[in-house]
């Protein structure tokens, strides 16, 4: 038998893969990423995400500074939920210097790390509905998120890098009547929610963007060590304020949202309930905010005894970690931040492949990166 | 019943506003229907010019240009008042104010500002760009946007050129817009306005059928494509539709499916929200005219903002009676009509998300056209059985 070859005319013909560089400096990349994509016609073939670009070296710094001076370098990694950044790193000294807060520390600590939170999944709110192409919901969340800044200005002076948290404590006691002022800003802002889901989660065009979009599997999700809502999306329940709850966490009642598909929609409806949650929260802080001392007795200069420590806490973005050495000295030997946003942005790689221009946005968007802590 | 407290500046705002309104409407009336005042004034030129012995043929051309001009002056007018009240109502949808300072109230000399600036800017021309494609996209944009004015009725009889064809004539015209932006996607030179242009092409090409497909049901109850002549059909007065005029938007289903896939296909062939993937400014930087800067830009700009228009007051002459209604002259009702069409496509841009683009041509070829030919369909049934 003779296998006969019909030679098609133009079969050797072929298309050619264009490389298209997603940022750095493109509308939606939210910030400095740069993203290498390969392109087939509109469809990816591959992915390559290249960070560095804002990479400012508070590891390498923190070595030069004292415990105390590094509190406000921390605030400049995740620049959207400072106050988490300044809480893991007072944990992270508390633990090695062996000391406990009062209690009302750890409660006004838990308001403004859920304040914090609100805010922070505010901003990915407004901002995925740009990358959907949606304008409008940034502008409401941005309103809301104008409220809560309003509070920590009166609280700690700053809207941005709050410095607020401190180590064996916090800065100062609330103000008087702040109290009020937040309890007035959570009933306004519970009667928001409908009004988001109005306007964005409701709608058929942004269901059919995100629905079975950039799935990543509960397999992938723990392979690449992705934390925080992204894990959550995917249905797998971990949050390290039930898990290990720090900051009397355990005292509160609140539930953990989980997707379960693990594509765009389950990570913003995570995102959504989140705030709901974080809003009960505080509301049970506020209700049981006991009186007393907000610092506990700390030496003027900190010098840890000798070892080293693993603190760390669920940030908005995930579980944010730090791993500091101490050689008992006033200034940490090594320190190490285990930053969510970088190690949840390795698996855009991954989830990208095969998917359209635009759905490369809205994935991004999606696992919501902060490009100050992917860099440091 | 209890009424609302305004404040002081409420107060003065409803003040001002109906005040505009007024003075609107008394200048409608004063000036009347348009077509007799314009016929007044030409003849009296023509007079003139018979007296001092001007050749009938300079006269003709001057009527073309006086014509050409009075479109160009329209379409720039009207697109500086659109682009400040899309910036208003934006706002308002935002909670924001919107421009404010510019020109004292309420900021209304924003786009005249921005008008000088985009004319005043350095007009650059990328390294890799194709410099005579590169320039000749903006113009073939929005030529045939001008040129579709041409068969426009502002109202009874207030029409350049009364083509017999005259939807087909706006149809084939506007459809070269498209080149343009195939040209500014190839000519500029870049990755994103080339999957920007590449994205329009495909998107305003699909988007043609069910649109021209749409208004095929109105043709074959007019029984005419002269848009002055659909209009007129609409102002007759009705026997079976009681308390409604007489406009194709209220007959049902056949009117209704028309309307909506009519408005769906022209918001597509503005690329507007939520069918702006050409210049999609989160994927593509801003599409198509990412390399386009200051005077070339604005003809973009112009074009994009002349073909709301166009669009909504086809929609207004085709499906709202034209110029249709009591006491005020005919133009006026169909700036009113074209104006609230253009606030439904404010408001869909405002609110809505973008859609994808494979999605974008399912909806167009599985839901759309389909149901096009369903409309025609009935129609000619209804058409047969009356």
């Amino acid at each position: 038998m003779t296998t006969e070859v019909i030679k098609i005319k133009g079969a050797d013909l072929q298309t050619e893969e264009m490389i298209l560089n997603l940022g750095p400096q493109h509308p939606s990349t939210h910030g400095v990423l740069r993203v290498i994509l390969k392109l087939d016609g509109e469809v990816i073939i591959a992915a390559e995400p290249e960070v560095g670009y804002l990479h400012r070296g508070t590891e390498k710094l923190a070595e030069n500074r004292t415990y105390p001076q590094m509190l406000v370098i921390s605030d400049r990694w995740d620049y959207l939920s400072a106050m988490s950044n300044n809480l893991v790193w007072c944990l992270a000294v508390e633990k090695l210097l062996q000391i406990k807060p009062p209690e009302k520390a750890d409660h006004l600590r838990v308001i403004m790390v859920e304040l914090n939170r609100i805010a922070s999944h505010l901003v990915f709110f407004g901002t995925y509905g740009i990358d959907i192409g949606a304008y409008t919901p940034f502008l409401h969340a941005f309103r809301e998120r104008e409220k809560i800044l309003d509070l920590f200005e009166e609280v700690s002076g700053a809207r941005m890098t709050y410095n607020y948290i401190r180590i064996g404590g916090v800065m100062a006691d609330l103000p008087a009547d702040w109290v009020g002022k937040c309890r007035s800003f959570l009933e306004w802002m519970k009667d928001r929610f409908p009004e988001y889901d109005t306007l964005l989660t409701g709608n058929p065009i942004f269901q059919d963007r995100t629905k079975g979009i950039g799935v990543l599997s509960q397999a992938q999700a723990i392979t690449y060590g992705v934390t925080g809502p992204n894990l959550r999306g995917s249905g797998i329940n971990f949050d390290l304020r039930k898990d290990e709850p720090y900051c009397s966490y355990e005292k509160f009642k609140f539930d953990v949202p989980t997707g379960a598909n693990g594509d765009c929609w389950d990570r913003y409806w995570v995102r959504i309930q989140e705030m709901k949650e974080s809003v009960k929260i505080v509301e049970q802080a506020l209700d049981g905010l006991p009186a007393g001392e907000t610092n506990a007795k700390v030496p003027r200069i900190l010098r840890p005894p000798m070892g080293e420590t693993y603190a760390q806490i669920e940030a908005p973005r995930g579980s944010l970690g730090i791993y500091t050495i101490s050689d008992a000295n006033d200034k940490p030997y090594r320190v190490h931040v285990r930053a969510p946003s970088f190690i949840n942005l390795t698996m855009l790689q991954e989830i990208l492949v095969g998917q359209k221009v635009s759905d490369v946005v809205a994935t991004l968007g999606s696992i919501d990166i902060v490009l100050g802590e992917v860099d440091r | 019943m209890i009424l609302p407290v305004w404040t002081i500046g409420q107060k003065r705002a409803a003040g001002v506003l109906s005040g505009v309104i007024a003075a609107a409407v008394g200048i409608a009336l004063a000036v009347g229907e348009l077509p007799v005042r314009i016929a007044q004034i030409w003849e009296s030129v023509l007079g003139l010019a018979a007296k001092k012995a001007v050749p009938a043929i300079v006269m003709d051309i001057a009527s073309m240009v006086i014509q050409c001009s009075v479109i160009i002056g329209f379409i720039s007018v009207a697109v500086m008042f659109m682009v400040w009240w899309e910036r208003k109502v934006s706002a308002h949808m935002q909670s924001r104010l919107g421009p404010m300072e510019t020109g004292g109230w309420h900021g209304w000399a924003q786009t005249i500002a921005d008008a000088i600036k985009l004319l005043l800017k350095e007009d650059i021309v990328p390294e890799h760009a194709s410099p005579w494609v590169h320039f000749l996209a903006p113009v073939v944009t929005f030529v045939p946007a001008f040129l579709c004015y041409a068969a426009l009725p502002f109202g009874d009889k207030t029409i350049s050129v009364d083509l017999d064809v005259g939807i087909l004539y706006i149809f084939a015209i506007s459809g070269i817009s498209v080149l343009g932006i195939i040209m500014a996607g190839w000519g500029g030179g870049n990755k994103y306005s080339m999957l920007g242009g590449l994205r329009a092409a495909a998107q305003s090409v699909s988007y043609e059928i069910p649109r021209v497909l749409s208004v095929v049901p109105i043709l074959m109850i007019a029984g005419s494509m002269k848009l002055t002549a659909i209009a007129a059909y609409q102002s007759e007065p009705v026997s079976w539709l009681p308390f409604l005029p007489k406009w194709f938007i209220f007959y049902p289903f056949i009117g209704q499916v028309s309307f909506l896939i009519f408005l769906i296909c022209s918001v597509a062939e503005t690329n507007r929200t939520p069918f702006d993937i050409a210049e999609a400014e989160s994927e593509l930087v801003a599409g198509f005219h990412t390399e386009y800067s200051g005077m070339k830009f604005s003809f973009f700009f112009l074009a994009e903002y002349a073909f709301v228009f166009l669009s909504s007051g086809m929609t207004a002459a085709l499906f709202l009676g034209g110029g249709s209604g009591p006491l005020l002259p005919s133009w006026f009702w169909f700036l009113i009509k074209t104006f609230a069409v253009v606030f439904l496509f404010l408001w869909f841009r405002w609110t809505f998300p973008r859609m994808r683009v494979d999605r974008l041509m399912e909806f167009c070829w599985k839901f759309l056209l389909p149901w096009s030919f369903v409309n025609i369909l009935v129609t000619g049934a209804w058409l047969i059985l009356r």
